[in-house]
């Protein structure tokens, strides 16, 4: 190698800079709250060649680790088989196809070709989650669609912008597609930006050191990212490693879903084999490739953060294609689930498979869902109609140092939740409680932390309220002896009494009048460790708090 | 007229500086001493006495202390309980449902007031401030006594929405204040009327939980002081920049959390206007971290959303000063990929980088500018352990060089490379996420490291100029001695833009000019003007965050706030958005009595200035790869008008300048230093 290592570290840090720029700029400009606020973005640099991811930025949804490879890989064999027209300098690609490489609708990507000196360089991307893309419910996360067309608008890959200029005539098919289409345009404006964004830091950063010597170290760096995984990987003793995760329906057919996998460890080597899973689900908790694959990457990188996200990294880990299962779901089967739900239950099937070799790195199960309340109805009192949605948090399983956090954002996600007073500011409701779930979290040597419970009344008018949330059925799986952590519950107080979701955690437009209320606990966390071996003091503690 | 005499005292986490300034003769004198944290009153006095003089003539001190900033991050608070809206105890536990990292599902939180002290109560009041459910009164009052029961020294009474209404907490307050024993009662509107109730909840917990201390805390300096024979008002730094009396700084005592390093950017913010330099990058690097700020015609960035550590979020108008990790302790390592990495780790101040003798083993970025010569190879003989150069270059060449195939001072110029690279990254990411590109503005660079650093940084930045005050190590000592007075008053209004709303805001306004104005006059201080600064956060329709728009005029017409939003809007994210309608979000007014300004101009003794720069020694110093024989200056010593040429290096007691071949320096007012980068006038 003729490259310096101080180089190599200082280009390293370079190339992470220009994403982290891009990161910026996007949730800075954007329009809508779910990017500029929820942080439900990510930008990236990836290769010329495959679409190898070559830095992302580090402020990006977990859920998108490596998901943009799959999506630019296919642009660029799409290019090369004639099927999507040539680029050329300053176009931009949008697409949002599901099964070329993406996540749900919702999740819109911009690919842009980097050239330098008349050839493409590599390319940048960005993914950003737009508020709706047209589909059966508004927002997208449709309880019960049965077919891909029901959940929206889908975009094969299109040059939106051509040379610079935004084409009127595809935005104009867009706009009529989609839910308030008139703010979208701000969201455009700001993807767009962040990829020119990218485009100067990286001309830059060429200039700087030479476009050969930057080739030369994205290689380096790629072959260097492989081989500190698999010396982190050597951690886990060689053998196989078992364990199963469930989601509780798919929204349409009340039965559970389950996530088998098989890891097997050998030499510098993780291979995950999902292959006994369930079939292919009616309704929309099918997950494609794109998101299955992504999902191991960022239960690795929750297990090893120190490894930047790179697809050297990712080298090490061999994911059996799932093949008829539900975790590599083909045209048309419905999607809506898979960022959100099935991402986090892949996710705790890996936690739960390496928490016996490495109890102290992987803690026990998170409450692991989204926890996704929409209310959509009519203000009488403002004259308009409104969507409101509540994400909400769980508890998050016990680990070899301490008690699990209450209340933590999801596993894919790293967004806040709305305040009350906004949510009372901007909707018709009241909320009447907002709550530690007292004994929620599963029991342990370090328990799990605790759930969330609160309880909203609808004020005025009429409203429909979904739900799309999971571990209703099994609570987040306890560890190492641990018990597991309380289910997610829902409740719905109507003047004729108290319904209950037959699906538990899932169901569409359940009609609500002023003076309903609907009550949700959310998931604790699973307990690590056998809660014999717990330090009465923290017990005494607990009880004190009410906690327990 | 001048100033009298005036001495600004600052508690730092490692050491205590001093500053004090005649008016009449605008002599100087400096002390430092080692902070002592358990009591910080008695560094303070040993600074005093090292300065040796007679309190009985000095007529102001302004005091910066990490009293409250310690209190809150080692959770050594007051007991503190909590009275609120009855279904919402929790609000300050469960935060808004967050993790401490983005990636590893491990972490955990500590809330201010433990859950056996949190209390509820009936009483609700919907977004509009209408009342849902009256206050239940007896249960206040119950509610009161049981957390009295309880041990409790310090009350927090916060409801939903009071912002809107605040009736129900300030009834429950003064029922509270016929039983508590104390003033120690803090209500959730009173220090920020703003939306947001885990925030708003947990600024007002921080005040309470440290009101208490703090008081004690200024008490017993004060009576220090007046045994010392000084007749004269203490003044303590607010975390706005703004200082207060030590009488009244107990009752909004939040906002002194960071006063420590919003005063080194006041420091910066005059020493720059009196240079002509109004647009300043400022860059702090210490031992522990390495702070930043931007100031935009020599007025600091200032924030209410600053969050002092995981899920703590102290919503009161502080300078906006982010720290972006590295200080001179950061450890470097080389990953498993075979890269060098430098920090997050670090070796603080104890036992701190191996060149402090104190039992370090694993190399720093202070010991690797030490091997290069940067810093004075002379301190390692008066440091207690005794550590040679040869022993911090035989771990750098094991433990760096070794994997990397570097030899010692290879391993230090890359440590070095690396750590550059990363704080101007960092740097650059601060300066955009605050809409502005670092190469319109002028470094200013302070802290016992930063000096060091300052030149390459800027040229990683593309910035021009680095300006070097003359005494970096004391800058937030200074920042007491140039303070101002001020008042931040902060409203959520939540309006369309209309003309309903213009008489609403001019109305908010008035009541905030009023009560700015009150404040300033209870205090002694003689001033120069009372200034009102105005500005509205405003947002399109349809978005949840703002941005700040300064405003001319308490009594804005509907146009210029749209124009003056559009514009800032441009300004910031390069759109416009005609179709969509404006809101208005908060009403925010900053009353600032302008204190008499402060002669910085002997800051260096002129009198001990040479007449040519002559060089002390010659050091053999390594720049990219080439050893240096460099001449070593004494600051103190160079002329007034000193010009240098790179390679060089400028000591003085309390920082090390480097200056790298092909850089100059000029020498500007104040004693000053100018670096120009790469030949830049």
């Amino acid at each position: 190698m003729s490259l310096d290592p101080i180089t190599l570290s200082v280009i390293q840090a370079g190339l992470q800079q220009v994403c982290d720029e891009m990161d910026l700029s996007f949730s800075r400009a954007a329009f809508s709250p779910v990017i500029a606020e929820a942080n439900d973005r990510s930008d990236g640099i990836y290769s010329a060649e495959d679409g190898a991811l070559i830095a992302q930025g580090a402020g990006g949804l977990p859920v998108f680790v490596g998901t943009m490879q799959y999506s630019t890989r296919v642009l660029i064999e799409m290019i090369a088989a004639g099927t999507v027209a040539a680029p050329k300098p300053d176009d931009i690609y949008i697409v949002n196809d599901p099964y070329l490489g993406g996540t749900h609708l919702m999740d819109v990507r911009f690919a842009r070709p980097f050239y330098r000196n008349g050839k493409i360089f590599c390319w940048l991307s960005n993914t950003g989650h737009w508020p709706d893309t047209g589909g059966a419910v508004p927002g997208g996360f449709s309880a019960s669609a049965t077919s891909v067309e029901q959940e929206g608008l889908r975009l094969p890959p299109v040059r939106l912008f051509k040379e610079g200029e935004l084409d009127p005539e595809i935005y104009a098919i867009i706009c009529s597609n989609i839910r308030v289409a008139d703010q979208r345009i701000g969201d455009v404006k700001a993807q767009a930006a962040a990829l020119m964004v990218g485009e100067d830091r990286l001309n830059a950063l060429l200039d700087r050191y030479g476009d050969d010597t930057v080739q030369e170290a994205i290689a380096e760096l790629r072959v260097r990212a492989e081989t500190q995984m698999r010396s982190l990987i050597d951690e886990i003793p060689d053998g196989t490693y078992r364990s199963r995760a469930w989601i509780d329906s798919d929204g349409v057919v009340n039965e559970p879903l389950a996530i088998k996998l098989m890891v097997t460890k050998t030499p510098g080597h993780l291979q995950f084999d999902f292959s006994e899973s369930s079939p292919p689900c009616m309704g929309p908790m099918n997950s494609v490739l794109a998101t299955t694959l992504s999902s191991v990457y960022l239960a690795m990188r929750h297990i090893f953060p120190e490894v930047p996200i790179s697809a050297g990294a990712f080298a090490p880990l061999e994911v059996l294609r799932p093949d008829g299962t539900f975790l590599d779901a083909q045209y048309p089967r419905p999607v809506s689930g898979c960022a959100a739900e099935v991402s986090q239950r892949i996710a705790e099937a890996v936690f739960a498979a390496l928490v016996d070799p490495l109890p102290d790195r992987v803690t026990a199960a998170p409450a692991g869902t989204s926890g996704n309340f929409a209310l959509g109805g009519h203000d009488p009192q403002a004259g308009r109609d409104y969507v409101m949605y509540q994400l909400s948090g769980g508890g998050y399983g016990g680990n070899a140092d301490h008690d699990g956090l209450s209340n933590g954002c999801s596993t894919i996600g790293i967004s806040k939740a709305p305040p009350i007073e906004i949510m009372e500011q901007n909707f018709p409701v009241l909320y009447h409680k907002y709550a530690m779930r007292e004994g929620s979290g599963g029991a342990g040597k370090h328990r799990g932390g605790l759930g969330l419970e609160y309880e909203v009344e609808l004020r005025r008018g009429t409203a429909r309220a979904s739900f799309v949330m999971d571990h209703g059925r099994f609570g987040p799986q306890g560890a190492l002896g641990g018990a597991d952590g309380a289910v997610n519950e829902v409740r719905i107080s109507r003047s004729g009494g108290v319904y209950t979701p037959e699906h538990l955690s899932k169901e569409q437009d359940i009609p609500l009048t002023a003076g309903d209320r609907v009550n949700v606990k959310t998931p604790g966390g699973g307990g690590y460790g056998d809660p014999a071996d717990r330090d009465p003091d923290l017990d005494r503690e607990d009880r004190r708090l009410g906690r327990v | 007229m001048a100033k009298d005499k005036i001495i600004g005292v600052d508690v730092g986490g490692t050491f205590t500086d001093l500053v004090t300034i005649d008016g009449d003769t605008g002599a100087i004198r400096i002390a430092k001493t080692p902070t002592t944290l358990d009591n910080q009153a008695f560094g303070v006095n040993n600074a005093l006495d090292m300065a040796d003089l007679d309190l009985a003539s000095v007529d102001l001190i302004v005091h910066g202390t990490t009293t409250t900033t310690n209190a809150v991050l080692e959770r050594k608070l007051s007991r503190t309980g909590l009275i609120t809206t009855a279904g919402f105890r929790d609000v300050l536990e469960l935060g808004r449902r967050t993790r401490p990292q983005p990636y590893g599902m491990t972490g955990q939180f500590f809330p201010i007031i433990p859950r056996d002290l949190r209390l509820e109560v009936p009483e609700r009041m919907d977004a509009t401030g209408a009342v849902l459910t009256p206050l239940d009164e007896a249960g206040v009052a119950r509610a009161v006594r049981d957390l009295l029961d309880a041990g409790c020294e310090a009350l927090v009474i916060h409801f939903l929405h009071a912002y809107a209404n605040p009736a129900h907490e300030q009834r429950a307050a003064r029922i509270a204040a016929e039983i508590w024993p104390n003033d120690y009662i803090t209500t959730g509107h009173s220090l920020l009327s703003e939306t947001r109730e885990f925030e708003r909840g947990v600024t007002a917990a921080v005040n309470a939980s440290v009101q208490p201390l703090l008081e004690r805390y200024v008490t017993r300096l004060r009576n220090e002081l007046s045994q010392k024979g000084y007749r004269g008002d203490v003044l303590v730094m607010n975390g706005n920049g703004g200082m207060v009396s030590s009488r009244l700084v107990a009752r909004e005592a939040a906002k002194t959390v960071m006063s420590g390093p919003a005063s080194g950017v006041m420091a910066a913010a005059y020493t720059g206007r009196r240079a002509g330099e109004e647009n300043l990058l400022t860059y702090d690097m210490g031992g522990t971290s390495t702070d930043v700020a931007l100031i935009r015609d020599s007025t600091p960035s200032v924030s209410n959303e600053i969050e002092i550590e995981y899920a703590m979020p102290i919503h009161v108008p502080m300078v906006d000063v982010r720290t972006v990790g590295a200080g001179g302790g950061s450890i470097a390592s080389v990953d498993a990929a075979g890269l060098l990495q430098v920090g997050p780790a670090s070796a603080g101040a104890d036992p701190g980088p191996i060149c402090y003798g104190k039992g370090g083993t694993q190399p720093t970025i202070s010991d690797a500018n030490m091997l290069l010569g940067r810093l004075n190879p002379g301190k390692l003989n008066s440091v207690t352990g005794g550590v040679s150069k040869d022993q911090i270059a035989d771990i750098f060449a094991d433990t760096l060089g070794a994997p990397m195939g570097l030899d010692a001072i290879q391993s230090a110029e890359a440590v070095i490379r690396v750590a550059n690279a990363k704080m101007a990254g960092a740097i650059r990411m601060v300066s955009l996420s605050l809409g502005a590109d670092p190469r319109d503005f002028a470094l200013f660079a302070f802290g016992g490291a930063g000096p060091l650093h300052a030149a390459d940084l800027a040229r990683e930045l593309g910035i021009p100029r680095v300006l070097i005050p003359a005494r970096p190590g004391i800058t937030n000592a200074l920042g007491c001695v140039v303070a101002d007075l001020r008042y931040d008053y902060v409203q959520t209004v939540n309006l369309a833009l209309g003309a309903d709303a213009v008489g609403r805001i001019h109305a908010e306004f008035a009541d905030q000019i009023a009560a700015g104005n009150a404040a300033v006059a209870r205090e002694t201080v003689t001033l120069t003007e009372v200034r009102q600064l105005f500005s509205v956060d405003m947002q399109f329709l349809g978005q949840s965050h703002v941005v700040r728009v300064p405003l001319d005029t308490p009594v804005p017409t509907e146009a210029e706030l749209r124009q003056g939003f559009e514009k800032v809007y441009w300004n910031r994210f390069k759109v416009e958005l005609p179709e969509i309608r404006a809101r208005i979000v908060n009403v925010n007014t900053s009353v600032i009595g302008v204190s008499d300004p402060v002669d910085l101009s002997r800051l260096i003794d002129p009198d001990g200035r040479h007449a040519t720069a002559t060089p002390s020694e010659h050091r053999q110093v390594v720049f990219d790869g080439v050893v240096h024989d460099t001449p070593i200056y004494w600051r103190d010593h160079l002329p007034a008008d000193a010009t240098l040429t790179g390679p060089a290096i400028i000591e003085q007691l309390d920082t090390t300048v480097l200056i790298p071949p092909g850089d100059h320096v000029t020498s500007g007012r104040d004693g000053n230093l100018i670096l120009h980068i790469g030949g830049a006038p």
